[in-house]
């Protein structure tokens, strides 16, 4: 409905304001989004960046020192530790998820019945908090009274599962029930890659003799290398986000074992007075995620735009 | 930015993707009978591996102690009893105070209503104006959103207690309301841009040529419409919010945590024999209502999943 101010004096000015008023709506609407954005992601980070640069201890200072909170943080062992783990860490938990996802996608993919519940049951992990997670990994990974009595208990007698308070395995546990939690996810971005394959050329390649496992390795695989990346790049910039699963499951412990930059940058910050050095830590993590993701979102961005949006 | 194919045929209602998917014809699912029994067994060795975890917690939480330090993770109680519920649910101990878990329940139920609701429906608006009012540069502004989805929050951890601290929010329930919608704005703006970007323009405009306001279009033509993405953005923005640590950590001290950052100290709690029982029944409590919403919608959750991650 359109107001039309029949007012004699008013005519002109009335219209012409709800008229730019609904120019600038949409606008106006949209800018307290763009508001918060520009302050607490842009400017924060800024701000992060900025206390970086200082010699901040226990409150926020502004003599400028350069990088040497970076080279402080460097210094530490339990850095060097962290970023240790981190990479153990990541590329275990990528590369699993990975052949785990795949493995069971394409196992789903066979024309399985209750194919629906299957799915539920690998996916439903994703749904928890990684501190119930880490809570029912750490119970069942208890040496004394979790997995390693039960397989005591079922005769292998000398059995040994003592990884979690292990220093050398620890961070191995981490992997376990991070794979735990994220395998399922995986498995349905393959399946939803595996659906959108043009069945015909499967087709003509089963008449043509390949047997099934071939059709999967030469012609399925191949294509599903969008996916490939999707995975990879959500998996990554995940694991070096880790943090709950790893203080709920080990708590950075045994020691400061399974450390992760994360936890590094939590502990200087909140409960060591450091703020210089925690802001460069976590300058380090943004930066990290940001050579990760901001090529991918940029090469997405454009695909869809090329694409026809 | 097309939605990405669904996992059966049912999410995108694309007709051409039920034709593809599942027709006699199909070379899978042909095998012999030998490769058909391995493939159920892996199957169902693997749904085995991925359902002994909350197996395990459920037997152990209804076990008396003595059973656990008795038996193994996987006996079923002898004796089954519902002591440690009770128990999590009104005397564990959460650090110095023992009222068990229930206020931090509360604390986590109104924190994660509240920024659902208002993350969800700026989200919306925010994808409106995106989509059907598309100005010059507009897509350069998403993508200035869309990064905040994927940056460590660690990034802005000192700067978000510094201002909670001057604004006076610090270490509330609204403090924690107020963070997880800033932070959860960037999702629910992804969700309704990519989803509203497919829905006709024709009738937006006109509408518009009808004489339509910008609030009325989005009242009467998109919002009617809108009930698939809003149960998407809900579901996310729920299981998010619930499941969050962090930010629990950093901005809530003593009774205003939420219930994560409650079920880990009940965890860490230590003072004598440790009551795993009790420690299960409250992790199956903090699970509770992201599996509950798992389970009515699980469609829904993987559809947020896969659109949070395959996205254009």
């Amino acid at each position: 409905m359109e107001t039309t101010d029949s007012g004699a004096s008013a005519t002109q000015e009335a219209p012409r304001f709800s008229r730019r008023l609904q120019q600038w709506l949409p606008k106006l609407v949209l800018s307290p989004t763009l508001l918060i954005t520009l302050v607490f992601v842009y400017g924060f980070i800024l701000w992060t960046s900025y206390l970086s640069f200082t010699k901040s201890r226990g409150y926020p200072v502004h003599e400028l020192v350069g990088f040497l909170q970076y080279a402080r943080v460097w210094a530490q062992p339990r850095w060097s530790v962290a970023i240790h783990n981190l990479a153990i860490f990541g590329v275990l938990y990528v590369a699993i998820c990975l052949f785990l996802g795949l493995l069971l996608a394409i196992l789903l993919d066979q024309r399985i019945r209750q194919e629906g519940t299957l799915r539920a049951i690998f996916l439903y992990p994703m749904a928890l908090s990684f501190i119930v997670t880490g809570t029912a990994w750490k119970w069942m990974l208890n040496p004394g009274l979790g997995i390693e009595k039960l397989v005591r208990e079922w005769g292998w007698t000398g059995f040994k599962f003592d990884w979690i308070v292990n220093e050398d395995m620890a961070i191995y546990t981490v992997v376990i029930a991070a794979v735990w939690q994220a395998s399922g996810f995986v498995m349905a971005m393959f399946l939803a890659g595996l659906r959108g394959i043009d069945q015909d050329i499967i087709k003509a390649a089963s008449i043509d003799g390949a047997t099934l496992p071939r059709i999967y390795w030469r012609i399925i695989i191949p294509q599903l290398r969008p996916v490939f990346l999707s995975s990879v790049v959500i998996l990554a910039h995940l694991a070096i986000k880790s943090y709950d699963l790893v203080v709920a499951l080990t708590g950075g412990g045994p020691g400061y074992a399974t450390d992760l930059p994360s936890l590094f940058m939590y502990a200087h910050t909140f409960t060591r007075n450091q703020l210089g050095m925690g802001a460069a830590s976590a300058v380090m993590m943004l930066l990290t995620v940001a050579a990760i993701m901001v090529p991918y979102l940029y090469s997405e961005v454009r695909h869809a735009r090329a694409g026809g949006h | 930015m097309p939605e990405p194919a669904g996992i059966d045929s049912r999410p995108t209602g694309d007709t051409t993707m039920q034709q593809h998917w599942d027709t006699p014809e199909m070379a899978q699912g042909k095998g012999s009978l030998r490769s058909r029994v391995v493939i159920y067994g892996l199957l169902g060795f693997f749904a085995l591996v991925y359902l002994l975890p909350l197996i395990v917690m459920v037997l152990t939480s209804f076990k008396p102690l003595s059973e656990i330090y008795a038996g193994n993770i996987v006996a079923l109680p002898k004796q089954w009893t519902v002591e440690p519920w009770v128990s999590a649910w009104e005397t564990a101990c959460v650090g110095l105070s023992c009222n068990g878990i229930k206020g931090y329940f509360w604390n986590s139920t109104k924190m994660t209503v509240l920024a659902v609701i208002l993350s969800t429906l700026i989200g919306l608006l925010n994808g409106y104006v995106l989509t059907k009012w598309k100005f010059k540069g507009a897509n350069v502004l998403f993508g200035l959103i869309l990064f905040g989805c994927f940056i460590p929050f660690q990034i802005v951890l000192i700067p978000m207690a510094a201002f909670l601290g001057k604004v006076g929010i610090a270490s509330s329930t609204a403090g924690l309301v107020f963070v997880h919608t800033v932070y959860g704005l960037c999702f629910t703006t992804l969700y309704a841009r990519n989803y509203y970007i497919a829905f006709p323009d024709e009738l937006v405009k006109s509408a518009m040529i009808d004489g339509a306001r910008f609030f009325n279009i989005f009242w009467r033509i998109l919002l009617p419409n809108s009930g698939p993405i809003i149960i998407v953005t809900v579901i996310w923005q729920f299981t998010n919010i619930w499941n969050d640590f962090l930010f629990g950590a950093s901005f809530s001290t003593g009774e205003s945590a939420p219930m994560t950052v409650a079920l880990n100290n009940v965890v860490n709690t230590s003072t004598g024999e440790r009551p795993y029982n009790v420690h299960m029944a409250a992790a199956m409590i903090a699970a509770f209502p992201t599996l509950l919403v798992y389970i009515f919608g699980g469609r829904y959750f993987v559809r947020g999943l896969m659109a949070g991650s395959v996205k254009g």
